[in-house]
């Protein structure tokens, strides 16, 4: 009996994930009036708009990722080595874009650095552009933070430091070479996460005025119907692929501690 | 915990260098300073400025208007149901996939796959939804053509509030499976032997053993699911456009043209959003901290 409500409850779960992903498939495929064709695909990838700014978002990602690394892994590093006491602080500010709504930060983006700000940002293209990555590596600050700090916890910092330091290295070196190899699994689940929220996200992009793919997936999905299906298909196997690769990397991780 | 041998010994024993500690979280400090806690003060500060600067509540008064009111209230109604319902049934499938006797493989999969569904929100899914619930989708015309039910005249409508409530919980039942799971592997086995041999049924380990010690967790995710959907802009402006007045959709307007009329009431607003998730939040920390204690 309770295996019978076990499994119904299973089932359920399942059907309600899988009944939309059959169904944003099914209607991606119904282009051509009758029969199952790749057309939605063939508009899709051929639109030089797509093409735009998907390779914008990507580079966007990119960008993020780089530059969240270099924000975290030092920062990450630090406090757990020198300033152990400001931890419980630096977890609850990573924690606050969680709590505070991305549309609300973009706001105060706005108003902060308009054209007759101190710092105009949004008065040029780079600029705005950089202000959306720093946007973004406000997103993905609690997932990059949270996964560098766990990976920093399982290696003994302190005594690698001293060792390096002995031996002649630098902070630079330290951190190049000692420090980010050693969590560079942490850092390639955050990368992996941070590369899934930016290359969908709507939000900010749309508020900024910028040509990401979150926006133009939105404007797709106002005047066409099957593209977008297409779309969210092509978007879901990317979310698919980043998250399997964490799933990946953290395994080989596994697989190469076990034998020392 | 290294970070405790790291505090206790320094490696670099150079007094001078003392103040310079602090310089090293400050690229960081000034980060976050810059790009998260000035623009969130700023909107705070402008929801208590007039537009000359001086301080005023007319712009809080200003939200207690009968479309802004509305607008909170659906929001809120949106993430409470689809809160509840992600609640539910994903404790539900967390419960039968740890407690119910399935095979052991499937935990290994529901999990991955959890952490997927959770991050796949914003646009694409909404597009998923239409395609299955919307006027042709496939479940709607499934439905209508061989099984007889006609969900438009049923009044299911995928662009109200029931449709962005269903759609929600594609995204809220993984992570309350996420989260609960844990929290289901921490009930010991010893807990229930030792209910069962002071003679208690079934259900009164549950009532009285089980249901206490998962409530704070329960109760905390609650919260966390009421914010995240609160908070979501993509999934309902491309499923609605603008058809629906929920608070995030009725903001990114004001944000883009300044429909109320009075840019002061747009600072209002999005200060309501951040108290409205601001408590939530806090609701589920506290009770996060309450829940850990017994899974150790």
């Amino acid at each position: 009996m309770k295996k019978f409500w076990a499994w119904g409850a299973l089932i359920f779960g399942l059907l309600y994930f899988i009944l939309p992903l059959v169904g944003m498939t099914n209607f991606s495929l119904k282009m051509r009036r009758g029969v199952y064709s790749l057309d939605a695909y063939a508009v899709v990838l051929g639109d030089p708009r797509f093409q735009e700014t998907f390779t914008y978002s990507i580079l966007m990602a990119l960008a993020t990722i780089v530059f969240g690394v270099l924000l975290v892994v030092p920062t990450a590093y630090w406090v757990r080595l020198k300033l152990p006491g400001l931890r419980p602080y630096i977890e609850f500010v990573t924690l606050l874009p969680l709590v505070i709504p991305a549309i609300v930060i973009v706001f105060g983006y706005i108003r902060l650095y308009n054209t007759s700000s101190w710092l105009p940002l949004t008065g040029t293209t780079t600029g705005t552009n950089i202000l959306l990555m720093f946007g973004y590596a406000t997103l993905a600050l609690p997932y990059m933070y949270r996964s560098v700090d766990t990976g920093l916890r399982s290696i003994d910092i302190a005594t690698l430091t001293e060792a390096a330091q002995s031996l002649g290295a630098g902070w630079t070196t330290i951190l190049a070479k000692i420090i980010l190899p050693n969590v560079l699994v942490a850092v390639l689940s955050g990368a992996f996460l941070t590369f899934a929220i930016v290359i969908g996200e709507f939000t900010m992009a749309a508020l900024l005025n910028r040509p990401a793919f979150g926006p133009y997936m939105q404007l797709l999905g106002a005047n066409r119907a099957y593209e977008p299906a297409a779309l969210a298909v092509m978007s879901f196997a990317l979310t698919w692929g980043c998250l399997g690769l964490i799933q990946l990397v953290s395994r080989f991780q596994k697989g190469a501690q076990s034998p020392a | 915990m290294s970070s405790d041998s790291s505090a206790a010994r320094p490696p670099a024993r150079e007094p001078f260098r003392l103040p310079l500690h602090w310089l090293g979280a400050a690229p960081f400090a000034i980060f976050v300073l810059l790009f998260l806690i000035m623009p969130t003060m700023r909107i705070v500060i402008g929801a208590f400025q007039t537009p000359e600067g001086s301080f005023t509540l007319e712009n809080i008064r200003g939200l207690f208007t009968t479309s802004i009111l509305s607008a909170y209230w659906i929001s809120i109604k949106i993430s409470i149901a689809s809160a509840l319902l992600g609640c539910l049934i994903g404790f539900a499938v967390a419960a039968a996939a740890v407690l119910g006797g399935l095979p052991k493989w499937i935990r290994g999969p529901l999990l991955t796959f959890s952490g997927v569904a959770s991050n796949f929100a914003g646009v694409p899914l909404a597009f998923a939804f239409l395609a299955t619930l919307g006027p042709v989708g496939l479940l709607t015309v499934f439905l209508k053509t061989q099984v007889g039910i006609d969900l438009r005249a049923l009044g299911f409508n995928i662009l109200s509030f029931w449709g962005l409530t269903v759609t929600y919980l594609f995204f809220q039942i993984p992570l309350m499976i996420l989260i609960i799971t844990p929290a289901l592997d921490g009930l010991k086995r010893e807990w229930r032997e030792a209910a069962q041999i002071l003679g208690a049924t079934n259900a009164q380990y549950w009532r009285m053993v089980a249901f206490p010690i998962l409530l704070p967790s329960f109760l905390g995710t609650l919260a966390l699911l009421f914010a995240n959907a609160f908070g979501a802009v993509a999934t309902a402006i491309a499923l609605t456009g603008s058809s629906l007045n929920i608070v995030p959709i009725l903001l990114f307007a004001q944000i883009r043209g300044d429909v109320l009329g009075n840019p002061h009431l747009g600072y209002a607003l999005a200060f309501g959003m951040i108290v409205v998730t601001g408590i939530a939040n806090t609701i589920y920390i506290w009770l996060r901290a309450r829940s850990e204690r017994w899974l150790k």
